[in-house]
């Protein structure tokens, strides 16, 4: 039989039923929808496009860099105390996390000894700006669903831990206070009984966010089995911090890779049970959050306990007067609130660093956006950037 | 110490502002513009009010800077809207972005016509007066859709599909709980509803407590009316964490200020009708009781207005509680709340009104049952509010801002 030689695919030469017909003609097609940089839940200047299919979100391609202010080849140029604010601007809304980091690193290169109560007041104001870091990631996440109220009460409690470390340092968001070796300054006198009664003060009201937000019905029905992050998956994304642990996975830097005076601190690393949510998706991500909360109070409270009491404690004593690492290179890192933040440090044996890199934990989570808004609703894309709890500070750095 | 104006209920308010200015035409134009200052006003007070009271739910003080406790912000901010460029976008279709908030704000403002603010006081007695209301209001998701498809911003059309699929799917099971109502006054002048829950049993007469299908018949008209405005936690076509501001992201100036003029009208509207059809409109709720004329001694045409706006307000407040308490729901959970929920059981409603019309209406029996009722949903609320909510420690006072 010889065979047919034609120009196009026999299906198309056919003629179509017009069934077939109306319904080619009506077709719909995806669209491409910009969200950000300017949109309200993009949590500062991320953009992430959009493909839609009507509501369905088919593909999430978040693009960077609209906060970029070249801070790894900034620091390049500078002594090493004079980094310390730099640090302070990537993640902002935790930048005492962040001089720890990088102060560790630093340390650990030059083989620092810090004194011991300077560990001390160290951890104290990490664990208070933790608190208020997940202040701020809870508080946004339920304006992220349409609830209102808890950003206001959370931010009326974040305030008071603004105005401690106001007190302690005179900066409300960039304190510049965690120096290599020391600190900048020691805690004024009674400061550690505010600290105290802060920690009284909020305990009940950290139970307000959960009778107002997280046990509440719409809330649970809207971030339930959303964006679902499966334990290897994240292993595999390099995710840290409470989106690990959200997905059901034990790792607390603060436990696992122990710094400063961590081992001697009773806490538990948080993980959500199955029977509140399910394991990975954006409730287990709050619910860690949440928790996390009580156990920095707990940290807090053993610290303020332990603290030893220096007379004329001079905490600059220990900062070298001039930073000088020797020659080799470093990787320092700490537990901030959004997960693992490392410094690279490579040193010519100057003082001024001759590369930094910086490992940004919310940048490694942002990564897994496209995997996770595949197939959800636009809504639902918000929750998950929400649950992811990114800031753009530290991710374009 | 009543004024002496008859009850013209059966002639609506050009006669009443006849009586008062003895000018048929002048009634007309006075009928019309009532209702039209009314929502200005009204708009002003509740926005400072939503203000004030979510300032009071967050722990604030709200505008507290212009005028006394803030008084005059509401003006202020009119002042502003008035004076801002009225920008239309460049590739806007500017016919029918123009034509959006004003389809919007007549449609809202159009319901006001039939609404019965008093014995003596309603724009026009139709006798198909809640047909027309519903009716009216539904006229917005044009607007809406032409807001959202004249901005040319895919955000605007987003919300404007939203809104649309929303306020038509709520429009069913509002409108069977508005039948409810309909039925057991059995017209649809809306003055004659009222009129048929007056009486001197006072709040007993009220439809609410005279079936218990009309407890599910007011729950459900409240939970579709919140829907129908757009509050929360069904303000899905403006979400503002979604959608920037959903339809009117385009929208500035005097534009912005008609359609949240229209949903403060609309807010207030419903609210009405609510109190219209469940719980007696300007009736007073106080019974007559032997020789005590309670009933009688705080009814008439100035005390109904007060009633009515008592009833209705407090309504609005329950829309402005709720929004500052709740988040949003997502699209499918609002369709599935409004198909698979409230649809059934308002047809529930309907057809149990239907048999306990025909059997147990005005029996000692049926009131009974339905006093019963309520007082377990009342005892089952106060249980939830005060016993089972868990207890709070309550914080110590600190002062952390000291030096």
């Amino acid at each position: 039989m010889p065979e047919l030689i034609l120009e196009k695919p026999l299906a198309e030469l056919l003629p179509v039923p017009s069934g077939a017909l109306v319904e080619k003609q009506l077709k719909t097609e995806e669209m491409v929808l910009n969200m950000g940089p300017q949109h309200p839940s993009t949590h500062g200047v991320l953009r992430v496009e959009l493909l839609t299919d009507g509501e369905v979100v088919s593909k999430a391609t978040p693009y960077l860099g609209y906060l970029h202010r070249c801070f790894e080849k900034h620091a390049e140029a500078l002594d090493y105390p004079m980094i310390i604010p730099y640090t302070d601007r990537m993640d902002y809304i935790a930048s005492m996390n962040n001089d720890l980091a990088f102060c560790l690193a630093v340390e650990k290169l030059m083989k620092l000894e810090v004194p011991r109560r300077t560990e001390f007041m160290r951890v104290i104001v990490v664990e208070l700006n933790r608190i208020a870091s997940h202040l701020v990631a809870i508080g946004t996440y339920g304006l992220d669903i349409g609830a209102f109220t808890p950003l206001l009460f959370t931010f009326r409690d974040r305030e008071h831990i603004l105005s401690l470390l106001e007190w302690l340092c005179g900066a409300r968001m960039l304190y510049n206070y965690i120096w290599v070796g020391g600190t900048s300054h020691d805690f004024p006198p009674k400061f550690k009984e505010r600290v105290g009664e802060f920690v009284r003060y909020f305990k009940p009201k950290a139970d307000e966010i959960y009778r107002l937000l997280t046990n509440n019905e719409i809330f649970i029905q809207r971030t339930r089995g959303i964006g679902v992050l499966p334990a290897d998956v994240a292993i595999n994304y390099g995710c840290s911090g409470p989106m690990l642990r959200g997905s059901g996975v034990k790792w607390d830097l603060r436990r696992d890779d122990p710094y400063s005076v961590y081992p001697e601190l009773e806490f538990d690393v948080v993980v959500p049970t199955a029977d509140e949510c399910v394991i990975g998706d954006c409730l287990a991500r709050h619910i860690v959050r949440a928790k996390e909360i009580y156990e920095s109070l707990k940290i807090i409270e053993q610290c303020l306990d332990k603290m030893p009491e220096v007379e004329n404690f001079d905490p600059q004593a220990a900062v070298p007067k001039r930073v000088k690492p020797p020659k080799g290179d470093v990787y320092g890192r700490a537990e901030n609130p959004r997960g693992e933040l490392g410094f690279y440090i490579i040193s010519e044996g100057n003082t001024k660093p001759f590369r930094v890199k910086a490992r940004s934990s919310c940048f490694v989570n942002l990564s897994t956006l496209p995997e996770l808004a595949k197939g959800q609703l636009i809504s639902d894309v918000v929750a998950i950037i929400g649950s992811i709890d990114i800031v753009l500070g530290e991710i374009d750095r | 110490m009543q004024p002496s104006i008859q009850p013209v209920w059966n002639k609506g308010l050009e006669s009443f502002s006849e009586s008062l200015t003895g000018n048929p035409v002048l009634g007309w134009v006075i009928a019309s513009a009532f209702p039209l200052v009314f929502v200005a006003l009204f708009a002003l007070v509740a926005v400072y009010a939503e203000r004030k009271i979510s300032a009071f739910m967050q722990d604030r003080l709200g505008p507290m800077e212009v005028g006394k406790w803030g008084l005059l912000q509401t003006i202020a901010d009119i002042l502003k809207l008035i004076q801002k460029e009225d920008i239309v976008p460049k590739a806007a279709d500017k016919f029918i972005f123009v034509i959006g908030p004003i389809i919007i704000f007549v449609s809202s403002f159009a319901a006001y016509a039939v609404l019965p603010f008093s014995s003596a006081f309603a724009g026009s007695s139709l006798n198909v007066g809640i047909f027309y209301a519903i009716s009216i209001t539904a006229l917005e998701v044009v607007g809406i859709l032409a807001c959202g498809w004249g901005s040319n911003n895919k955000w605007a059309l987003y919300g404007a599909v939203r809104a649309a699929a929303q306020i038509v799917s709520y429009e069913i099971p509002a409108g069977l709980a508005v039948l409810v109502g309909v039925m057991m006054a059995g017209t649809l002048d809306m003055q004659k509803i009222v009129m048929a829950q007056g009486g001197d049993a006072g709040i007993l007469n009220f439809f609410v407590f005279q079936s218990p299908f009309a407890w599910l018949a007011f729950v459900i008209y409240f939970i579709a009316s919140l829907a129908e405005c757009n509050r929360a936690p069904f303000d899905l076509p403006e979400a503002d964490s979604e959608l920037v501001a959903g339809f009117f992201t385009e929208y500035g100036g005097m534009k912005f200020a008609f359609i949240f003029l229209a949903e403060y009208g609309n807010m207030f509207a419903v609210s009405v009708i609510l109190s219209v059809l469940f719980l007696g409109g300007w009736q007073s709720p106080f019974p007559n009781v032997g020789g005590v004329m309670l009933h009688d001694w705080t009814s008439g045409p100035v005390w109904g207005i007060g009633w009515i706006m008592i009833k209705s307000l407090s309504f609005v407040f329950v829309q402005i509680w709720l929004r500052w308490t709740l988040p949003r729901l997502r699209v499918d959970q609002l369709m599935y709340l409004c198909w698979k929920v409230l649809t059934p059981f308002a047809f529930v409603a309907v057809l149990g009104t239907a048999v306990w019309e025909l059997y147990f209406r005005q029996s000692s029996v049926s009131v009974l049952v339905c006093w019963i009722i309520g007082g377990l949903a009342v005892l089952f609320g106060f249980y939830k509010m005060f016993i089972a909510k868990g207890e709070t420690p309550k914080s110590p006072k600190i002062i952390i801002a000291q030096r």
